[in-house]
């Protein structure tokens, strides 16, 4: 079986004013959601108290919000998790009382109506703990971009590096963009999720420049200009590049159906996060760099005459 | 041509076999037991105690499917949880409250695998039930009482110089004692800095006032040793919990992790965690009347029979009721040493507390005194000894008939009456047991559903390649299993999400492979060469692609915490499996089955479809 039949070269430098509108305009979108509506953070970021209930019937969530409210514990959410019979209920911190106990509170509370209630999980994270992680997530997030721009400048190229780099990041800013226009939960596991994705879309930027710099060495390619360079090397790539991520995110979907509640987060960040991957690897990054000046100079290096001996 | 060296090959198998054994421990399950180990240095866990533990068992008509002596505990083995509980109950009867006796449970792999260390590997509280609690010590509370402490003792040493002062007062970090003029500065400020040298001592001439503050590396220490000290009643206090495997320990300078797997009842857990116990000190009655009546079951009003602890066995001690001094006045024991080189124990009283002392033992010489430790409702005696004189200034030193280890165990527990200083619960995470199983099987469920959906796809489309490839990747599985036991790394869910995903991303070099290969066989190349290219062509690819994953992977590991660390060990050694088996695993099987036909004229790599010129 062989999916794809490319007799030509595909022009995907000549898109590139296109592609990079579209790009731009999601981009900015993405932006856009993050600042009007904000990122949806667990309560690992904001701090608080988050229950998780099990009840062998449907819970009624009115009922149980009410019995809730009734200890004045300030703004409480009570949603439905997965099934009508597990229920989450999270707390604000509150300055003054022991929030330890408030899981034991509300619990006896619930106890009191239903025997029933089973309690799963309880996560309770004080007020100081989220700035921690939000300044860790930043740092560890700049540390992966300076280390692969690192890594890609010297086995490659600045120009590659710095394209590479914008691709990565539109991925992760689209990601985020989307988190935060469904308003889905981001937590500490969908971090983990995101700079996965910061590595792995990476990959693709690797494996399409790697052609290009192989393609600058043949000689058969000699006279060609760096667009058409470059549009032989993602044509060549393109098989491999759909079939790795149709492969990688049949498993990420494998996790999305089956991981339940505590993956799906993760999976939906690396679901999203593959899917602009092979948009941007090929179609952002590529264009930034032949913008940026990408020439068979920088990649090929001189080859030094040979000192003969001469009498 | 295509052949590898048998040593590469060699390589393949040993790595196979190391693998195989390594992940074996994980599929065994585990079996209930019991474990008993002891909280005191001077009660040890050692072969006699086996003895006793067999014969307990033995009268209850319990047969244990084993006995492991490791270190400091006991473990024992049984065949179903009913047993194990019945056996708990035996074993707590026969040994008393000198030992913890807790449930626990085993790995069920036969012992060939424990001989060879290989365990399975160990399930985070997500996965296993239980509680975490994030602890911050309050650092300022610990030095206001170490600053209480030296207002105390330059009180005492200015008193005893009969240096004439006004008033000390703690301002802050800062103490400042206020002189009458200059003479008594000068004589203040020498005494001082000369008793008092952790102390930093500047003078203000004009005020007549002398400042002393902390050096810097005493701060440091003090809120070094409050962790500590904390960490270590933590340590007592949760041992009462019975939970076998806890984890306490310091995390980042003023904080504590306390992770308890397997506890369910977390009200319990945080009520013991912040608890404090208390420490009394009151007068033993030696009256032999007295303590006849008391044994006989007659205990005189406004007295209590306790019990007393030693190395050789409990004993009654009668003491009255009236408490002369309690715990809030210990600023700190530590076993050590007396004049004579004895085993000693050095108690820090604070000024209240050493002014009381010095009128109790002024009215109670030859006398014995009590040094009571009342916990959970429990009052036991941790040591009485006589008193031979007055003591004063706050510095009191038990020693006579015991050993380092008693020494020790006795200062721990003066101490584990109060904590350095005051904690906090930031941070608590509980998981219920059932949601712990189901974690495990959604992790392994969608780890095999990709993992099968993959392994479908890639032999549909590259035949036996795919084949290959999917059998390096199964390899790549056990590989990373194999040293995440081999490490006793802790799995978490992020780290089976990790797995799973180290396996999506694995078969990309696979792919990047194959598809090099019908490139190569596109333009004509005959099938070996075209292995060869296109091995050694993917190979740089894999090789860049792989490091930048790598480094997303490290920042992750050195910046993240909890879930996201757990997520990133996994990803790191994944992707490290990854290389070994999707090149050298898979190159191996094509070596193995086109290696040694030298007629070779195609090769099952799914349809190479040429375009037609």
């Amino acid at each position: 079986m062989e999916l794809f039949r490319i007799k030509r070269d595909i022009p995907f430098m000549s898109y590139g004013r296109l592609t990079t509108a579209i790009s731009l305009v999601t981009f900015i979108l993405a932006v856009f959601f993050l600042a009007t509506r904000g990122l949806n953070y667990s309560v690992e970021f904001t701090g608080g108290t988050v229950l998780e209930v099990q009840y062998q019937q449907s819970a009624d969530l009115n009922l149980i919000r009410d019995s809730v409210d009734s200890l004045k514990l300030g703004e409480a959410t009570v949603q439905s998790l997965g099934s009508s019979s597990d229920v989450m209920i999270r707390l604000p911190n509150k300055p003054g009382t022991t929030s330890a106990q408030l899981s034991d509170k509300v619990m006896s509370l619930l106890k009191a109506k239903d025997s029933t209630v089973q309690l799963r999980k309880v996560d309770f994270v004080g007020p100081s703990v989220g700035e921690e992680l939000v300044t860790h997530g930043l740092t560890a997030a700049i540390l992966v971009c300076l280390g692969i721009m690192a890594y890609l400048a010297i086995r490659f190229e600045w120009r590659f590096a710095v394209s590479a780099i914008i691709a990565n990041m539109h991925d992760v800013v689209i990601i985020l963009g989307c988190f935060a226009f469904f308003r889905w939960e981001f937590s500490l596991t969908v971090l983990a999720g995101v700079l996965a994705v910061l590595g792995y879309s990476v990959n693709e930027s690797v494996v399409v420049f790697d052609r290009i710099r192989e393609n600058f060495r043949k000689p058969g390619l000699r006279g060609k200009t760096t667009a058409s360079i470059i549009d032989n090397a993602i044509t060549a790539t393109m098989s491999r590049t759909i079939i790795t991520h149709f492969s990688t995110e049949m498993m990420v979907v494998s996790m999305l159906v089956f991981g339940g509640p505590a993956l799906h987060g993760f999976a939906m960040a690396l679901t999203i996060g593959i899917i602009f991957g092979i948009y941007s690897s090929v179609l952002v990054a590529s264009p930034i760099a032949l913008w940026l000046g990408v020439s068979r100079e920088h990649m090929v290096k001189p080859v030094k005459p040979k000192e003969e001996a001469v009498v | 041509m295509n052949r590898y060296p048998l040593w590469k090959y060699l390589v393949i198998a040993v790595a196979l076999i190391i693998a195989t054994i390594y992940t074996l421990p994980n599929f065994y399950g585990e079996t209930p037991a019991v474990q008993v180990s002891s909280t005191r240095q001077s009660i040890t866990v050692d072969t006699a105690l086996m003895g006793r533990v067999e014969e307990a068992l033995k009268a209850q008509n319990i047969s244990p499917d084993g006995l492991y002596l490791d270190g400091s505990s006991l473990k024992i083995r049984f065949k179903d949880a009913d047993t194990q509980i019945k056996a708990r109950d035996a074993i707590q009867h026969a040994l008393g409250d000198s030992y913890i006796i807790a449930l626990n449970l085993l790995p069920a792999s036969p012992q060939w695998l424990a001989d060879l260390k290989a365990y399975p590997m160990f399930l985070g509280l997500d996965l296993r039930g239980g509680v975490h609690f994030l602890l911050q010590v309050d650092m300022q509370a610990a030095i206001d009482k170490t600053m209480e402490r030296y207002a105390g003792d330059i009180r005492r040493e200015l008193k005893n110089k009969q240096v004439r002062y006004g008033s000390i007062k703690r301002n802050g970090n800062v103490l400042e004692v206020q002189l009458r003029d200059a003479d008594t500065l000068k004589a203040a400020q020498n005494v001082v800095s000369r008793t008092l040298p952790t102390l930093v001592v500047s003078s203000d001439d004009a005020a007549y006032k002398l400042t002393a503050t902390l050096k810097p590396e005493e701060v440091t220490k003090i809120q070094g040793d409050a962790v500590k000290q904390n960490i270590s009643t933590l340590h007592n206090r949760v041992n009462e919990l019975g939970t076998s495997e806890p984890i306490i320990q310091q995390a980042g300078p003023n904080r504590i992790v306390v992770e308890l797997p397997g506890i369910q009842d977390t009200a319990r857990a945080k009520d013991i965690i912040g608890r404090t116990a208390t420490l009394e000190v009151r007068m033993v009655e030696d009256d032999q009347g007295k303590v006849s009546d008391a044994l006989a079951g007659n205990i005189p009003a406004g007295y209590d029979l306790l019990d007393e602890a030693t190395s050789h066995g409990d004993s009654k001690i009668l003491v009255k009721k009236d408490v002369e001094l309690t715990g809030d006045n210990i600023n700190n024991a530590q076993a050590g040493f007396d004049e004579n080189g004895a085993p000693a124990v050095h108690i820090n009283l604070d000024s209240t507390g050493a002014s009381i002392f010095r009128q109790v033992t002024a009215e109670n010489i030859g006398k014995r005194m009590a040094m009571i430790l009342v916990e959970k409702g429990r009052a036991e005696v941790v040591t009485a000894p006589v008193i031979r004189s007055e003591i004063g200034g706050g510095r009191v030193q038990i020693s006579g008939s015991m050993n380092p280890a008693e020494a020790n165990d006795t200062a721990l527990l003066l101490r584990a009456g109060s904590l350095a200083a005051p904690m906090n619960i930031i941070e608590e995470r509980t998981v219920g047991p059932s949601l712990g199983k189901e974690n495990i099987e959604k992790g392994f469920h969608s780890t095999l559903w990709g993992f099968a959906a993959i392994a479908v796809f890639m032999v549909i489309y590259y035949g036996v390649f795919g084949v290959f490839s999917a059998i390096s990747l199964a390899v790549n599985v056990f590989l990373l299993l194999a040293i995440l036991s081999i490490l006793q790394a802790t799995l978490t869910l992020p780290g089976i999400a990790a797995i799973a995903l180290a396996l999506g991303m694995a078969i990309d070099a696979n792919v990047l492979i194959n598809e090099r290969i019908r490139e190569e066989l596109r333009n004509g190349v005959p099938p070996h060469s075209a292995i060869q290219a296109g091995y050694g062509h993917a190979w740089a690819t894999i090789l860049d692609s792989n490091v930048t994953t790598l480094i997303a992977g490290l920042a992750l590991l050195i910046f993240g915490t909890g879930p996201v660390r757990g997520f990133a060990v996994v990803h790191c050694i994944g992707i490290l499996t990854s290389m070994f088996s999707a090149v050298l695993v898979s190159r191996g099987l094509v070596n193995l089955w086109y290696g040694r036909r030298r007629k070779l004229t195609s090769l099952a790599i799914g349809q190479v479809w040429k375009p037609e010129k």
